[in-house]
């Protein structure tokens, strides 16, 4: 089975977020990627398929400060093929994007499109959708779990709630991964730097991106805190005394 | 004049037979070390270079002076009295062999003669029963004191071996007692007296008289060469091959510091997959064990949770080279990865040690393989993720590394801007960990109070790698260890204090420095010179009655017990040891990256341990601990064993505080 | 602007789901502001009876066998010929695991630009995306003609998209739903063994700040004094610390305890939908800055550790 992983990086929330001075991006300057936590699931989902039932796992990303990095350690993980979008991604968003990928996927004709369910900097919609669209494919999100076979795929997709969804769906797709079968794998050091000297990443310009679909952001901000708890100071003997009478004011106790 | 006919009432036949016997037991013992040898040989090379006469040194005082094996009386006595009485019996015997067919018989002179004869026979006599002591203790301890390090073996079969070398040496010293007790009785020599104990046997041998006490002593001789001669040749296959193993692992002990972990010897940096990836000395370690167990009687990881015992890792790894693997493989169907994650590194095993087992460097290459495989604790892999992206374990921003200095007042030096004479390597606990802020704060505070020109890395440090490459993982150790080097090399610096002892380890021990190490200062040692030299002055005397935990980075690595010691004295106040301390202290389980591991199945976490063995000292109310690591571990157990009206925790810098 | 806006009805088995209220609430809020109607829409089979609850100005239902339980394919293909048919303002979907499978594949097959997590709209007509966690806001003017809208909640009160009144139903014309490539095979029901957290009128719940499983008893001992039970953020139940019956937010349970005692929570986004609506939220949190903060009524920064057990001994004996 061929798999393949279109992947982005987000902006590393550890960091403290600024907004650039024209207000409408985040400042750039004091930006870390860092990536998408639902596509790293999905790189580690596509492994895990491929072990259960072979086949090729292929990573692809737009360029960015550390995507060869994280191509490396997917490779050093087991995906098979590195491909990195060359471009200017600068004011890029998901519908361009998504087009780009699917211009490289109809090349790649892979049986599976495996990834993140969505980012935390998604605006216009979800790379895993879009892509499907373009590429007229069935989409399922918020997939934990899945089971391939010769020309199609049985997902758990996953409810608000719990409830699970198990659903069929046939071959090629695209699956949103909300949660890999397990947690993505740790890859020593040792073996991405094994990794580096013999695996290569391909590149693929894109010549220009078609932005249409896109949005207009008028104002960014950071949300003022209007509603800010009490804060209850003190020692922890006190601190249980005032939390206690909270208790006993709302009739609990 | 009183002589020594050796071979007396033996027929000629049985003397040659000896011989033959005697040729039979050099070739099959020959052959059970050089099977020995060729299998060291199979594991990876290992440089143990130079320092022969330290090397010997060691070996005579280990060997012959048992001075580890000392460190536990009873025991202690046990092994001495075995070893001295069997080794002088054995060397007298082999003396008065060659007295007989060598001097004797080719130039018909005999060196056991007279006094001097006299002298040896006692001697040999005495040293017997020195032996026969020795054993009883043995059996008495193994049979029916039963200490918990000699039962449970992993491989039962052990426990033959135990029982056969006990038979095997206590029949040899009966029978040689028996054989000289029926040779006085027999031939009665004016001289007897001084064989006291064969002449004891003589006197209850005499109302059987001749020729009964002949035949009897020809069989008994006949067979106490045979199982001495068997016990010989059974060296090489038996729990006895420590005689050898052992002095050959003490001489090629390491001589490098301990806080030196060596690298990862495959090429790729990843760890110990099977067997013959260990080093010729790692096999020989396994080889030199004799199972005593006084490793996993000082184990936190085993008295935590059982989980780990170093004696059965040791007593495992040997049998699975014994067996040639026999299908198993090393990881998983020998030692599984519970085991290797639930040590410490406190180096306990290692330092009581009577064979000098290095447990901790094998255990490490052993996780290396995990870390290569990526088989580990979430929690842990979420922090080396952390370590790889951030710097640091907390998993937070390395720009917010030094946010404990704001408000910190004059503010503190920038030492990437301007030359200071000490960099303080802060380290990612006393940086990150919120509830250690303000001790880190008071130790700047004493540092200003002080008048010390010392500034630090800000965001240029990165956690300095200690126990991640304890953790097994050697890729980001060295590009940890290479960033803060560049960092480091940028800085105009004499002297690196940390407050960290796991920082201090590697930093002291383990980063490269190009040949050109600065002096590196743990802050205890330099709190230490400040106050010997002046520049502390205490204004208070605090009159507290503390009891003090050693890190086992502080201390069984790198040797500081004193320095410490001094400054809580210096402080005016009374310390009371723990049972455990100095190169003895119980580990806190923090180290080696336990600290970043869930903690799975453990009946008493070893800081839990360490406080009660605290509460049970007279009168002392204040923990005083010289480590981040510990303050939070501590501070944590006093409150879930119950303690925290009756133990304060508090950091070394504390009391200096107070007492300035 | 005066167009309608649509609503797209999220229902599983017969129950609608609460982020189709909090979209009404917010439709209806919008429409006040700029005028036109809120018009919800129901996809299903035989589902007429759930339009009652909906606070809408009408309810354009489409009844198919194949829009019986959710499927992408299926919904998209109705939708995509509705929204071309009428043409309205907006349509907004849930940001969730039904409206985010069809919004963006929408946006791509009809050429209409959609709007992912939006919160709030302004009194003027502009939306508010919640972005990076929670840390920022997006705000812009929404697509003309046409816009599509996923929507998260903490915006709007759902009670507000609730009414006793039924709306005037018009069904809508169905397309030929072909080319179905996507089919349900069975609903794996959540674990029921455990008790339900969502009928739970206090919880004690924890987030990763509790260490580890042993630490896990600190929380269970103030439970079992204040006789509620224990929930937990996503972190811990990934640890296999709490089951997954207990965790609350996204992914997990949606509750609405009297009392909500956060200990050790962040509050990431994904928590926070879960919990929001409880009366009264107490955060016990050591970082003063966790966002927890924001949404928590009372807070204090007193270390758990050192907080539980003093405050178990006093609940013991206030009891």
């Amino acid at each position: 089975m061929k798999i393949a992983v279109p992947v982005k990086f987000v902006p590393d929330l550890v960091e403290e977020l600024t907004i650039d001075p024209g207000g409408t991006a985040l400042d750039t300057s004091w930006l870390r990627l860092i990536i998408n936590e639902f596509d790293d699931h999905a790189v580690e989902q596509a492994i895990l398929l491929k072990e259960r039932v072979g086949g090729q796992v292929i990573v692809a990303m737009a360029e960015a400060e550390g995507a060869d990095d994280f191509l490396f350690a997917s490779a050093a993980k087991g995906a098979d093929q590195l491909i990195r979008l060359t471009g200017d991604f600068s004011s890029s968003n998901n519908h361009a994007l998504a087009r780009a990928l699917a211009d490289l996927l109809k090349e790649l004709k892979p049986d599976l499109i495996l990834t993140g369910v969505q980012a935390h900097n998604d605006l216009d919609g979800s790379i895993g959708p879009l892509l499907a669209e373009y590429l007229g494919l069935p989409y399922v999100g918020y997939v934990a779990g899945l089971t391939a076979a010769a020309d199609m795929v049985t997902v758990r997709k996953e409810y608000a709630g719990g409830l699970i969804a198990e659903m069929e769906v046939k071959l090629p797709a695209v699956l949103g991964i909300q949660a890999a079968e397990q947690p993505p794998r740790y890859v020593a050091y040792s073996k991405i730097r094994q990794v580096m000297s013999t695996a290569k990443i391909e590149e693929r310009a894109v010549a220009s991106l078609d932005l249409s679909g896109g949005i207009t952001i008028s104002r960014m901000f950071q949300p003022e805190v209007t509603e800010r708890a009490t804060m209850m100071g003190g020692s922890p003997e006190e601190v249980a005394d005032k939390v206690i009478e909270i208790f006993k004011e709302l009739g609990t106790l | 004049m009183p002589i020594r006919e050796t071979f007396w009432n033996i027929p000629h036949w049985a003397e040659v037979a000896q011989y033959i016997t005697a040729l039979i037991t050099v070739i099959v013992f020959l052959y059970g070390v050089g099977h020995r040898i060729l299998r060291w040989r199979k594991g990876r090379p290992e440089k143990r270079p130079g320092n022969f006469w330290t090397r010997v040194w060691l070996v005579v005082l280990q060997v012959f002076g048992q001075r580890r094996t000392l460190d536990e009386t009873f025991p202690g006595l046990m092994h001495f009295s075995i070893f001295w009485g069997m080794f002088v019996l054995a060397i007298g015997t082999a003396f008065a062999t060659v007295d007989w067919d060598v001097t004797h018989l080719f130039f018909n002179f005999q060196i056991l003669t007279g006094w001097f004869y006299i002298i040896f026979e006692l001697t040999l006599d005495v040293l017997g029963l020195l032996v026969v002591v020795g054993l009883g203790m043995a059996v008495y301890r193994r049979y029916f004191t039963r200490p918990a390090r000699l039962q449970n073996f992993p491989v039962k079969a052990l426990e033959w071996d135990d029982m056969y070398v006990l038979i095997m040496l206590s029949f040899i010293t009966l029978s040689g007692y028996l054989t000289e007790g029926l040779r006085i009785a027999v031939t009665q020599p004016d001289w007897a007296a001084w064989s006291p104990v064969g002449n004891a046997i003589a006197t209850a041998f005499l109302s059987m008289g001749d020729p009964t006490n002949q035949t009897l002593h020809l069989t008994i001789w006949s067979l106490h060469i045979l199982t001495a001669f068997g016990v010989l040749a059974s060296i090489p296959f038996t729990k006895l091959f420590h005689m050898i193993a052992v002095p050959a692992n003490i001489y090629f002990s390491s001589t490098e510091p301990a806080g030196k972990l060596s690298a990862a010897k495959v090429e790729d940096g990843s760890g110990v997959k099977e067997w013959k990836q260990f080093t010729w000395k790692q096999l020989l370690d396994f080889e030199a064990c004799t199972r005593c167990g006084r490793c996993q009687d000082v184990c936190p990881a085993y008295a935590s949770a059982q989980v780990l015992s170093p004696r059965n890792m040791m007593v495992k790894l040997d049998e699975h080279l014994w067996e040639k693997t026999g299908g198993h493989t090393l990881h998983g169907d020998i030692v599984s990865a519970a085991e290797l994650w639930a040590c410490t590194t406190c180096r306990a095993c290692v330092q009581v040690c009577p064979a000098f087992i290095d447990h901790v460097t094998t255990f490490v290459d052993l996780r290396r393989h995990l870390v290569d495989l990526g088989s580990m604790d979430k929690m842990l892999q979420d922090t080396l993720a952390n370590l790889g992206r951030y710097g640091n374990s907390f998993g937070q921003s390395e720009r917010t590394r030094a946010k404990w200095t704001q408000g910190v007042q004059p503010a503190v030096k920038d030492a990437r801007r301007e030359s200071v004479e000490y960099l303080w390597f802060v380290g990612d606990y006393a940086s990150y960990n919120a509830t250690l802020t303000d001790i880190t704060r008071k130790t700047a505070d004493v540092f200003q109070k002080t008048g010390l020109n010392f500034g630090i890395l800000f965001d240029g440090e990165r956690n300095a790698g200690n126990d991640v490459r304890r953790v097994g993982e050697e890729g980001l150790f060295e590009m940890l260890a290479d960033r803060n080097s560049q960092a480091l090399a940028k800085c105009k610096f004499e002297t690196i204090v940390t407050t960290d002892p796991h920082t201090y380890n590697t930093l002291k021990n383990e980063y490269a420095w190009n040949g050109n190490r600065p002096n590196i200062l743990h802050y205890a040692e330099l709190l230490d010179q400040l106050i010997t030299s002046g520049q502390i002055k205490f204004s208070n005397k605090l009159g507290y009655k503390v009891t003090y935990h050693d890190p086992c980075y502080l201390g069984r690595y790198n040797g500081v017990y004193d320095a410490p010691r001094r400054v809580i004295k210096a402080t005016g106040c009374e310390l009371v040891e723990m049972p455990r301390h100095g190169d003895r202290a119980f580990c806190c389980g923090a180290g080696g990256g336990r600290i970043w591991m869930d903690e799975k199945d453990i009946k008493e976490r070893p800081s839990e341990s360490r406080i009660r063995e605290a509460v049970t000292l007279n009168g002392v109310q204040t923990f005083v601990v010289a480590c981040p690591k510990d303050l939070t571990m501590y501070r944590d157990a006093v409150k879930t064993t119950g303690n925290e009206k009756d133990m304060l925790v508090r950091d070394l810098i504390e009391l200096v505080y107070e007492a300035l | 602007m005066d167009q309608d806006i649509f609503v797209v009805i999220e229902h599983l088995r017969g129950q609608i789901a609460d982020v189709s209220y909090v979209m009404l609430a917010g439709a209806r809020q919008l429409t006040q502001d700029t005028g036109g109607k809120v018009m919800a829409v129901l996809l299903g089979h035989n589902a007429q009876g759930l339009a009652n609850s909906l606070a809408a100005d009408g309810v354009l239902y489409i009844d198919h066998p194949a829009l019986a339980e959710f499927n992408s394919d299926a919904y998209q293909i109705a939708l995509a010929s509705m929204i071309k048919e009428r043409s309205p303002r907006l349509v907004i979907f849930g940001h969730s695991s039904i409206g985010m499978d069809i919004a963006s594949g929408l946006s791509a097959k009809l050429g209409i630009p959609v709007v992912n997590s939006c919160r709030t709209f302004t009194a003027d007509g502009k939306f508010v995306s919640q972005i990076c966690g929670g840390k920022i806001m997006a705000e812009g003017d929404l697509p003309t003609p046409t816009a599509l809208i996923t929507m998260v909640p903490g915006g709007y009160k759902s009670e507000q998209g609730q009414s006793t009144q039924s709306a005037t139903m018009t069904a809508a014309s169905t397309p030929a739903l072909d080319g179905i490539r996507i089919r349900l095979k069975q609903y794996i029901e959540p674990d029921t063994s455990d008790l339900d957290i969502a009928r739970e009128t206090m919880l004690v719940s924890v987030g990763r700040g509790i260490q580890n499983k042993d630490n896990i008893e600190l929380a269970n001992e103030l439970a079992e004094a204040l006789g509620c039970a224990v929930s937990a953020s996503r972190p811990v139940v990934d640890q296999g610390w709490m089951p997954t019956t207990r965790l609350v937010g996204k992914s997990g349970k949606r509750v609405k305890p009297k009392i909500y005692l956060a200990l050790g929570i962040s509050g990431a986004p994904e928590h926070v939908e879960g919990m929001s609506d409880s009366q009264v939220i107490i955060a016990v949190n050591t970082d003063p800055n966790a966002p927890i903060y924001n949404i928590a009524r009372y807070g204090t920064t007193v270390d758990m550790f050192d907080l539980l057990p003093v405050l178990t001994d006093k609940i013991k004996q206030a009891r």
